[in-house]
């Protein structure tokens, strides 16, 4: 008998693990891309906890391999534009540093 | 021969072996992305991190998604992040401290949200079916149902916005031509 694998809080423990360190990542780190980086693990850790709820809730199934898909999508697309935006300023400020970014605190 | 039901040994299951192995890669990966100061590491253990992440969902039963995950993220979405790391990495970027001063408040805050976390989600009552091992692989007809019925609108709007997300990144890559003729004038008139 599985103790961890075939029950639905040890993956909704690790989503919560993940999306904490992601904050975190978010918060503090000064580079642009780790950001960057920072959310997209937000976004799996989400996705972590949507799909384990379509697998775990029987009156979810297949709605979470649907809903994670949907996120994936978005995903691509945030970091498509993200990094665009984060290529454009470095073009002009020469650096990928987000607190040297202070044009608009004057 | 076939294999014990458990680890010889220790006593856990192989589900329950891999789930540990797969979510300490995961969360690891995480951490060395979160912590680590070299960009290029970071950006290496994202990849790692998601390729766990695609254990995880292939252990859930979701293998459309493990491949959807391995196909967009690990191929694309990590491929343009090494992009971007490699063409803003300048000489003093990564030597430079890498936290922002705030550090410090932020590291509390997440540890908080992760205590709240593991109590709200780690504490049960979700109607949860508990499986034998992991749950069984969910196939592709009940996802495929539910995207092209209940959520196909939401469906044709990611892909308008995948077009539209696709269509700005083009423009703001190609913008900064006028602003860095300005920048480098500005440089000149210093």
């Amino acid at each position: 008998m599985s103790m961890i694998a075939g029950h639905l809080e040890p993956y909704l423990v690790l989503s919560g693990l993940l999306f904490s360190i992601g904050s975190f990542g978010f918060l503090a780190r000064r580079n642009a891309i780790s950001m960057l980086m920072s959310v997209e693990i937000m976004l799996n850790a989400v996705n972590i906890a949507v799909v384990a709820f379509g697998a775990f809730v029987p009156a979810l199934a297949g709605q979470g391999i649907a809903f994670a898909m949907l996120i994936i999508a978005v995903a691509a697309a945030e970091a498509t534009v993200g990094l665009a935006i984060i290529i454009a300023i470095y073009r002009n400020r020469k650096t990928p540093l987000v607190d040297e970014y202070d044009t608009m605190r004057q | 021969m076939p294999l014990p039901d458990t680890l010889p040994l220790i006593g856990i299951t192989w589900a329950d072996a891999l789930f540990m192995l797969l979510g300490g890669v995961a969360v690891a990966g995480a951490l060395g992305v979160v912590l680590g100061r070299d960009i290029i590491r970071n950006g290496l253990l994202l990849i790692l991190t998601l390729g766990a992440i695609a254990g995880i969902y292939v252990m859930l039963g979701a293998a459309i998604l493990a491949g959807a995950q391995v196909l967009v993220y690990i191929g694309a979405i990590s491929v343009l992040i090494l992009f971007a790391i490699m063409l803003t990495q300048s000489k003093a970027a990564p030597a430079k401290l890498n936290f922002q001063t705030q550090a410090v408040p932020a590291a509390l805050i997440s540890a908080l949200l992760a205590l709240i976390f593991a109590v709200t989600l780690g504490g049960g009552g979700w109607n949860a079916t508990v499986f034998d091992g992991t749950p069984p692989p969910e196939g592709t007809r009940g996802a495929a149902d539910a995207l092209f019925g209940p959520y196909l609108l939401a469906f044709e709007v990611a892909s308008v916005l995948l077009l539209a997300a696709v269509i700005g990144g083009i423009y703001l890559a190609s913008l900064p031509r006028a602003g860095q003729i300005g920048a480098e004038e500005e440089e000149e008139r210093r």
